[in-house]
């Protein structure tokens, strides 16, 4: 019996934490046309989310084409077909391991900061203090950095996808010795502009949407203590890497589930 | 409504207000009045909710019954748009001072400015530097909130509160954790802004001595009623035990020393956690559902 009340207590719990997160987001969304005409506010975040996350991005990106150009040489070479290389990196990246594994970083490095950052406001009382002047918390501070997140997560995935191609290239050509022109001419004959390319942008609006969401809502949500903002912000990566995984999956099988 | 005082010239009014937080009755039908260009300090032991009453007043916080109205308009029943035009002739001043982490003292004391007017930068130079020169802090226009001091950054968010020329400031435990040459500096700074500028100052404090001197009517909260109000020298002769313990500071008296609990000796001779060893192959069940329970 007291595990049904637990069950019954915890499932309330998350349902009016969903409708919580709903609201914030209509209020969010509400408070974007406020951002676009102050664009000032718009470029400080870009820098802060987008542009900082830069280096994080690249780097990963380059290793993990790396791997993929190793492993895909070593399979592709057992069937005679070490010359496709190009297209099955470019492929794995573009529809997946980019929006996916730069949507994860970001999660890490800027979502977690995001949530940080507006908890430590509300816990000094920041927030309160805007409203208090008559300034609307949600316009000047929230949706801007919801808007730098949402517009940086698709330049940020397709940065570690073309990264990672190259790496790939590094390892493919460089030091295992598959041609060149074949690397680059295979995948252009073979990776499709709609398909493929479009597709994983897709996925990356989609996760840079969900993950700027989480990020910010538990940050405003969070419990206005050192231990709240602490709960906040593992939460944020946690759920973020939940929703970006599931949402990955019921994306793939919405876009690629007829091929 | 007995301890309500009838002034026709009330800023602000908190009539029968009620609120809760959770079971516990924070204010039960009290009502107080602030007078217009009047320092009104609102005094009480810690937890009283004096900080409560503030968020209360600014309209962040609803009251479950009465009404608090400022300048004849009832807070509670404004729209958003109309809230945020009152709130632009209200400053007030955060405990921590709140102020922008990301601005020095320059941009915070503009930010209202910069938010609310169309004004030239040239003009709001001009009118920050006149603030700043106010609290004493225009040499430190361009620090950051990082390198001030507590006492300094609540000067700075004075300036800001005052940024705007409102009509009135609440002033949220402006003296706590100061060194007596900042409390000093605060205390004057209040009394002359109030006089100078013609505000209303709602002061929550319970640093007795600073807050006397500068009132010019007092009430003070307990067990969510006014136990006590009146001028400070009327308060200090109150025959009220609930104001002479908190005007005295006496350990214990009708506020209690010691939080409710049960029995002392009970408490230690039948904890069931008392001996419980630091680490256990499992916890027992009472400990689970009390987990449960928690997070229920």
């Amino acid at each position: 019996m007291e595990f049904f009340r637990y069950l019954g207590a915890s499932t309330r719990t998350s349902f009016t934490k969903l409708g919580r997160a709903s609201f914030f987001l209509i209020s969010i969304l509400s408070g974007i046309s406020s951002v676009i005409v102050r664009p000032r506010l718009l470029l400080k975040q870009l820098h802060s989310v987008g542009v900082l996350s830069f280096l994080i991005i690249t780097i990963s990106g380059l290793f993990v084409g790396m791997v993929l150009g190793l492993q895909g040489f070593y399979i592709l070479s057992r069937f005679g077909a070490e010359e496709t290389l190009g297209v099955m990196v470019a492929a794995s990246l573009v529809r997946e391991l980019g929006p996916v594994v730069a949507a994860l970083l970001f999660a890490g490095r800027a979502g977690s900061a995001l949530t940080a950052e507006i908890g430590l406001m509300k816990a000094t009382e920041q927030l309160s203090g805007m409203e208090m002047m008559a300034i609307d918390p949600i316009k000047r501070i929230i949706s801007p950095r919801f808007l730098a997140g949402f517009l940086s997560m698709p330049l940020l995935a397709a940065l570690f996808s073309a990264v990672g191609i190259i790496g790939g290239q590094m390892v493919g050509s460089g030091l295992l010795g598959v041609d060149d022109g074949a690397y680059w001419s295979q995948m252009r004959a073979n990776l499709d502009f709609q398909g493929d390319i479009i597709n994983g942008v897709i996925k990356s609006v989609v996760f840079g949407f969900v993950t700027s969401w989480i990020a910010l809502f538990e940050g405003y949500d969070a419990i206005p203590t050192a231990e709240g903002v602490s709960r906040a912000t593992t939460r944020t990566v946690v759920n973020s890497a939940f929703s970006i995984l599931g949402l990955d999956f019921i994306l793939t099988a919405l876009m690629f589930g007829d091929n | 409504m007995d301890n309500l005082i009838l002034t026709q010239d009330s800023l602000v009014s908190v009539h029968n207000l009620t609120f809760s937080r959770g079971e516990k009755k924070i204010f039960d039908d009290i009502s107080l009045e602030f007078e217009r260009g009047k320092i009104t300090a609102i005094m009480g032991p810690s937890g009283t909710g004096k900080t409560t009453l503030l968020k209360i007043i600014g309209g962040q916080l609803y009251p479950e019954k009465g009404s608090v109205t400022i300048n004849g308009r009832d807070v509670h029943h404004l729209k958003r748009e109309d809230l945020y035009i009152l709130r632009k002739r209200m400053g007030m001043l955060f405990q921590s001072g709140a102020l922008l982490t990301d601005m020095n003292v320059f941009d915070n004391v503009a930010y209202p400015v910069r938010e609310h007017t169309n004004l030239p930068e040239s003009m709001i130079r001009s009118l920050v530097l006149m603030k700043l020169e106010a609290v004493g802090l225009r040499g430190a226009r361009d620090l950051m909130p990082n390198e001030l001091s507590g006492g300094m950054a609540r000067r700075v968010a004075l300036a800001r509160a005052i940024a705007l020329d409102p009509m009135m400031i609440m002033y949220d435990e402006p003296f706590t954790g100061q060194d007596p040459i900042s409390m000093g500096a605060l205390v004057l700074l209040i009394k002359s802004l109030n006089t100078t500028l013609g505000l209303t100052s709602i002061i929550v404090s319970h640093d007795v001595h600073e807050t006397a001197a500068i009132a010019d009517y007092i009430y003070v909260l307990a067990g969510g009623k006014v136990v006590g109000q009146g001028t400070p020298q009327e308060i200090q002769e109150s025959s009220s035990e609930w104001v002479q313990q908190f005007m005295n500071g006496a350990a214990d008296g009708p506020v209690h020393f010691h939080y409710p609990a049960k029995e002392y000796m009970d408490d230690l001779l039948h904890s069931e956690k008392a001996f419980k060893p630091l680490f256990t192959r499992q916890r027992p069940l009472s400990d689970r559902k009390a987990k449960r329970k928690r997070y229920s």
